[in-house]
């Protein structure tokens, strides 16, 4: 038995993987970036604000690159960006719920001009300049994160978790059935701004360990796999989770193992592949709980009518 | 990339036309100007219906996908715009086998399998350009555009693409419009809301694909997305409202890249902030004349 798990162990790169500082800077700071991103990412799914999340990663470039023009951290930039904006379209959004998407589309183009603004202030600036800071900021790298980085991934995650936890019941009221919520007295507005600047927070720290590009399928992928598996919401949150973070620490020790594919690419496709495998499971069981949780909720009329 | 700009820099006068005949008078001005009307013109009405069926989310996915397009065909060594119209066509085919629309043939309450798309696009992006090294030098103006780095080639292939895109759009017109307002009805009266729903999407995607050449797929937004809403803003009247949505979106490309000339900042800039100050005035504009009325009632 032993002799087994010591094969699969040296399999995986055990001694190897462990023994370098940047693989357990990653292992670290990926898990911790999985944890927040599922969980946010269950809400961002049932709200249907993938749209803002993809929205706010782009704008941590523009806060990023701003800071970096301007001679600050890049990180000062990238959070004051997204949560700035997060705010933003919390308070504009929530009264054109009808317009959202588009309102989304509008600012989030502007705001990616005003980066282009930046990039250029920032290359005129120094001779050597050639956007490749830019593209750091864009794509991330799960190899390349510092101890200082972990700590401040570690403390956002604690902050973000704690603080979904605490408004996560009202806030499922506010997504399910914002009239009801609203009679009963739940601050729906409120609740909308809150949650936004949870998913800017959240964004900014995950944008700055893994880039903008595996945030987006961190943040809705898992969650949709997660809710296309189950409809409790508990249940479904911390699938969620574990989708995430099985997907990136597996994405890491292949990565480790193969090193000419990039974390990246290996995290996106295992996290993909397991999305699309829950439509075959879809289809060979149709009468099971292979139910997407959010035309369950917002077309309950048919529903009855699916289940009999 | 050194600005072409920065050689030519000279103060705008207050005479319109003469600063006209200035920018005229520089081919690389020219080309852009031309090719920015054929973007405008093509984004303005496209974009007019994305905005209506509140597709903008699955308008920005294709964008990216233009990505592992450019990278794909710098690695297999082919023209970049097969890559670019290849990936997005697929793409569009990617977006509908995952987000079917129920009956309403539109792809906007399916955000979770969009994004999927779009990240898997991005993952397989990142994997051509580790797989052939060099690429990423270009990638600022691949993201943020080459306004005034466009060729004589280019340009006129926009101008086809433009033109090819349009008359795709008149052929499905009317019946799309129908399709987008009232999807129950059309379905009823015979129209088959989804296939024209995947149509669109595939001209999406290729409107997209042309676009992003000229604005980097970043900032396709601010001449698919920005014009027709404004638009919308200010009639409901289809006619009127496509007709505008030209409009702003020629002006917004000319004033951007008459901006760009004369400064030595990006048209990128110019053209988004130009497109969301009008925005935001006409916004403003329609919550007070809303207010004055609720005032009067």
């Amino acid at each position: 038995m032993t002799g087994v798990a010591a094969s699969l162990l040296t399999a995986v790169g055990w001694p190897g993987l462990l023994a370098h500082e940047f693989t357990r800077n990653a292992i670290i700071a990926g898990g911790l970036t999985a944890v927040s991103a599922g969980l946010v990412g269950w809400f961002v799914v049932l709200r249907n604000q993938v749209f803002a999340a993809d929205a706010l990663s782009h704008v941590a470039f523009t806060g990023g690159l701003g800071a970096l023009a301007y001679g600050l951290g890049a990180g000062v930039g990238v959070y004051a960006g997204t949560i700035g904006l997060a705010v933003v379209l919390g308070l504009l959004g929530g009264r054109l719920a009808r317009a959202g998407d588009t309102v989304t589309g509008i600012v989030f183009a502007w705001v990616l001009g005003v980066g282009a603004y930046f990039l250029s202030v920032f290359v005129s600036g120094r001779s050597t300049g050639d956007g490749a800071a830019a593209v750091r900021v864009l794509f991330g790298s799960l190899f390349g994160i510092g101890s200082g980085q972990v700590h401040v991934t570690a403390w956002v995650t604690l902050l973000t978790v704690c603080g979904l936890l605490l408004v996560a019941r009202p806030l499922l009221f506010a997504t399910v059935d914002p009239e009801v919520a609203r009679a009963q007295g739940v601050p729906v507005q409120a609740l909308e701004v809150a949650f936004l600047a949870l998913l800017g927070l959240a964004v900014a720290q995950a944008v700055q360990v893994v880039g903008a590009l595996l945030l987006l399928a961190l943040v809705a992928t898992p969650a949709a796999t997660a809710q296309r598996l189950t409809t409790r919401p508990w249940r479904a949150m911390w699938l969620s989770v574990g989708i995430a973070m099985t997907s990136v620490w597996a994405g890491i020790v292949i990565s480790y193992l193969r090193a000419d594919l990039p974390p990246s690419f290996v995290i996106v496709s295992l996290v993909v592949g397991v999305y699309l495998t829950t439509f075959g499971v879809g289809r060979l069981s149709r009468r099971g709980r292979a139910h997407p949780v959010v035309p369950a909720v917002l077309t309950k009329g048919t529903r009855t009518e699916r289940r009999g | 990339m050194i600005s072409p700009l920065t050689a030519v820099a000279q103060g705008a006068s207050l005479n319109l036309l003469h600063d006209l005949s200035v920018l005229w008078r520089y081919p690389f001005m020219r080309h852009a100007l031309v090719a920015g009307t054929a973007v405008a013109v093509m984004g303005a009405l496209v974009g007019w219906f994305v905005v209506l069926r509140q597709e903008a989310y699955a308008a920005h996915s294709l964008a990216m996908v233009a990505f592992p397009g450019a990278t794909a065909a710098a690695y297999l060594g082919i023209a970049p715009l097969v890559g670019y119209f290849g990936f997005a066509v697929a793409g569009a085919g990617a977006i509908a086998a995952l987000a079917p629309g129920p009956t309403t043939g539109t792809y906007r309450g399916h955000s979770a399998a969009v994004g999927s798309v779009q990240a898997a696009a991005l993952a397989l992006g990142l994997l051509f350009a580790s797989l052939y090294r060099g690429f990423l030098a270009n990638i600022t103006s691949f993201l943020f555009g080459s306004f005034l780095g466009i060729s004589v080639t280019e340009a006129t292939l926009l101008v086809i693409v433009a033109g090819v895109a349009l008359v795709v759009l008149a052929a499905l017109g009317r019946p799309l419009l129908f399709a987008s307002v009232e999807p129950a009805v059309a379905g009823g009266a015979g129209v088959p809301v989804r296939g024209l729903g995947l149509t669109f999407l595939v001209l999406v995607a290729v409107a997209v694909a042309a676009a992003s050449q000229f604005t980097g797929v970043l900032l396709v937004f601010s001449l698919l997305i920005t014009p027709p809403a404004i638009a919308q803003v200010v009639t409901a009247r289809p006619a009127r409202s496509l007709i505008l949505s030209v409009v702003v979106g020629v002006a917004v490309v000319w004033t951007g890249l008459g901006a760009a000339f004369y400064t030595d900042r990006p048209a990128g800039f110019w053209i988004t902030t130009i497109g969301f100050g009008m925005y935001v005035v006409v916004r403003a504009a329609r919550a007070g004349a809303a207010a004055r009325w609720r005032c009067r009632q």
